[in-house]
């Protein structure tokens, strides 16, 4: 069995052996394997191509557009997700606009270990998918299965454009896979994770095996819910949501960030826009709650949706 | 002509070459520039103008102390160091007129170009941001095992400021990368003054901190800019790490040619030294060149400046039907329905 994260820190491994241009570099990466242990002995085994930072998120990111230019394959790893507003000038200033700007690309992954765990309060919970997604130039990746997150990874080193890898850490050690897969869809192309025939939820990241469990829930009452894995907000595959509601007439978009906007608004915006017609229904969105993330386990299970609350939302959609 | 020599020792034949040399990527600019002004005074401009006039000597001293295979990163005001450094004058007046056939393809403006394969980094308007950069390309060809290219690049006072000129800075002095960070004091940061910048007594100051070498110079004095900048790339080739060179001089100039800068005293403002008129002043008196030779480069100058300008202005202005309108190389990754 292999985990989610160990398919990081695998791919990494693979994309070092295998590209002398990629390089690891990184808050803590070095000897001590980064602070989820994504790195973890690859300091050994590649020598002088997994780098200690120092603590400096806008230096990191960019030192890491400067060896792009120079025809590097930098993967960087931000602490946490959080910490990549510190640098988040180099990433939409910087990066997103080099290749436009000058016509040389910028080929940097940042990996963002991304999203909410008990305990990790404000700033160490974040999800930061929609903000980058926002600006033009950048490829926003969000795997929700262990074999995406090898495979996208992987993906990701290829794309000569920069690459927010947005790892969720509550998947970290609970998800599992038997192998590590030998081929994947493109980054692009939204992935059908169940099939349905009454309601459609779009969603991507830890929020799709909430999904999953609603709608194994949900199946208990009758229902048939198909459940839509983005794999990468952006670009985002608006062709397969507008496929999976013409067959479903019904549209929940679940997401585990803030409310304002975001990634669940485009969807339904897309949909709104291009499927109005295939509505049987107004589309609806569930989000994590307009506060900060919260610390303590009571109430953070309630700040972010669960199987629970989606189901809730879903039955309300159902019967209208 | 080569911007390339090493400087000599002074009171030789090549020195004085060298800086006649460097008076004439001087002239270049300042006179470039006033054309620029020019084209802005009447309308040809889309976007702002900002000059470098009173910075040349230091930031020309930049760009020879450079040789083909380095980088540059310049920032606002260092058109003599980006002539110097081997910028086609081309580039310079097709990216402030906006033609298509310029490096940024009218995708952006003024200073904000660059040929990052030849070197020339191209800078964003955040300040500090270019510190990083340029540290990553040098950290990235030490990787690759391409050793002997050193790096530059240009900052002022009120960039030092800034996180990203600390961060960068600070990272370039931990990997010892051989990095000349060049800091142009001109008294202000568009209208704030040094006593709201800073509290130390001099910017070079803080190199102790960096843990790097630093100077402090009149960057007034073309001969002194030369000098420390040759010295200091010496250093930063030889693997003794950052360089920080610290220039006090003033803007002579508004921020940009909108700002009239009426917030400087107009006794500061008169003590402004012009490091070109100095120049031009130190060569008389050595007798490296009569006034007429003066008198002459100026006028083959400005009808180089005139030619590539009625070039220029003649070239097509981009066009929003041939646009991609994406920002991405990768065109399989395009989010098509934001395309639309």
């Amino acid at each position: 069995m292999i985990t989610y994260l160990e398919a990081i820190r695998e791919a990494q491994h693979y994309a070092l052996a295998h590209d002398p241009r990629v390089f690891v570099y990184g808050q803590d990466v070095g000897n001590f394997g980064g602070a989820f242990k994504a790195t973890k002995g690859l300091a050994k085994d590649f020598p002088g191509r997994v780098l200690d930072s120092p603590l400096s998120e806008d230096a990191l990111i960019g030192t890491a557009i400067g060896a792009a230019i120079e025809g590097m394959r930098p993967i960087i790893e931000m602490q946490f997700a959080d910490f990549s507003t510190c640098g988040l000038n180099q990433i939409v200033n910087h990066a997103a606009t080099h290749y436009w700007r000058t016509n040389i690309p910028c080929p940097i992954v940042v990996r963002l270990p991304s999203g909410g765990t008990s305990g990790a309060g404000p700033f160490h919970s974040q999800s930061m998918e929609a903000l980058y997604a926002h600006y033009p130039g950048l490829v926003v990746m969000t795997p929700a299965t262990v074999e995406d997150a090898y495979a996208m990874l992987l993906e990701a080193v290829a794309i000569d454009d920069p690459v927010l890898f947005c790892e969720h850490k509550y998947l970290y050690y609970h998800l599992k896979a038997d192998s590590l897969p030998t081929e994947a869809l493109p980054t692009g192309k939204a992935r059908v994770a169940r099939q349905g025939r009454d309601m459609t939820i779009v969603t991507y990241s830890a929020m799709v095996h909430e999904a999953l469990a609603c709608a194994d829930e949900l199946a208990t009452e009758g229902w048939q819910i198909e459940v839509i894995d983005l794999r990468s907000v952006k670009p985002l595959d608006t062709d397969t949501v507008l496929a999976s509601v013409a067959r479903t007439g019904r549209l929940l978009a679940v997401g585990e960030a803030f409310p304002w906007g975001g990634v669940t608004a485009e969807v339904i915006a897309r949909v709104a826009q291009d499927g109005f017609s295939l509505l049987d229904a107004p589309p609806v969105r569930v989000n994590a709650k307009d506060t900060p993330v919260p610390y303590h386990p009571n109430l953070w299970g309630t700040h972010r949706p669960t199987a629970r609350t989606i189901a809730a939302e879903a039955r309300k959609l159902l019967r209208m | 002509m080569s911007s390339t020599a090493a400087a000599p020792s002074t009171r030789t034949e090549s020195y004085q070459q060298y800086y006649l040399q460097a008076y004439r990527w001087m002239l270049l600019a300042r006179l470039a520039e006033e054309k620029v002004a020019a084209l802005y005074r009447g309308g040809k401009i889309v976007g702002g103008v900002f000059l470098g006039k009173g910075q040349e000597a230091l930031s020309v001293a930049t760009g020879m102390a450079l040789k083909p295979g380095d980088l540059f990163a310049p920032l606002i005001r260092d058109q003599a160091g980006r002539f110097a450094f081997g910028e086609n004058m081309l580039d310079f007046f097709r990216t402030y007129l906006g033609s298509r056939l310029g490096p940024m393809r009218g995708r952006d403006g003024n200073i904000h170009r660059g040929r990052p394969k030849e070197g020339q980094l191209a800078m964003i308007s955040h300040l500090g941001a270019m510190v990083p950069a340029i540290a990553g390309v040098l950290l990235a060809r030490r990787m690759k095992g391409e050793t002997g290219t050193i790096g530059a690049t240009c900052i002022g006072d009120g960039g030092t400021s800034t996180g990203a000129f600390h961060e960068g800075l600070n990272l370039a002095a931990v990997e010892k990368l051989p990095l000349i960070v060049v800091v142009a004091n001109n008294q202000f940061a568009y209208s704030t003054p040094n006593t709201r910048q800073f509290a130390c007594a001099d910017l070079a100051d803080r190199a102790k901190g960096y843990g790097i070498a630093g100077y402090s110079i009149d960057a007034t004095d073309l001969a002194t800019c030369l000098a420390t900048l040759q010295q200091a790339a010496d250093r930063a080739r030889a693997g003794e790490g950052p360089q920080l060179i610290v220039g006090t001089l003033l803007r002579l100039v508004g921020h940009g040619e909108h700002d009239d800068a009426s917030y400087v005293d107009p006794a500061v403002k008169k003590s402004g030294r012009d490091c070109l008129a100095l120049a031009e002043a130190h060569i008389g008196t050595e007798g490296w060149a009569t006034t007429a030779e003066l008198k002459a480069w100026r006028a083959e100058t400005i009808t180089r400046i005139e030619e590539t300008v009625a070039t220029v202005l003649r070239e097509p202005a981009p066009d929003p039907n041939d646009e991609q309108w994406t920002a991405l190389s990768t065109q399989r990754l395009r989010d098509d329905f934001a395309q639309e």
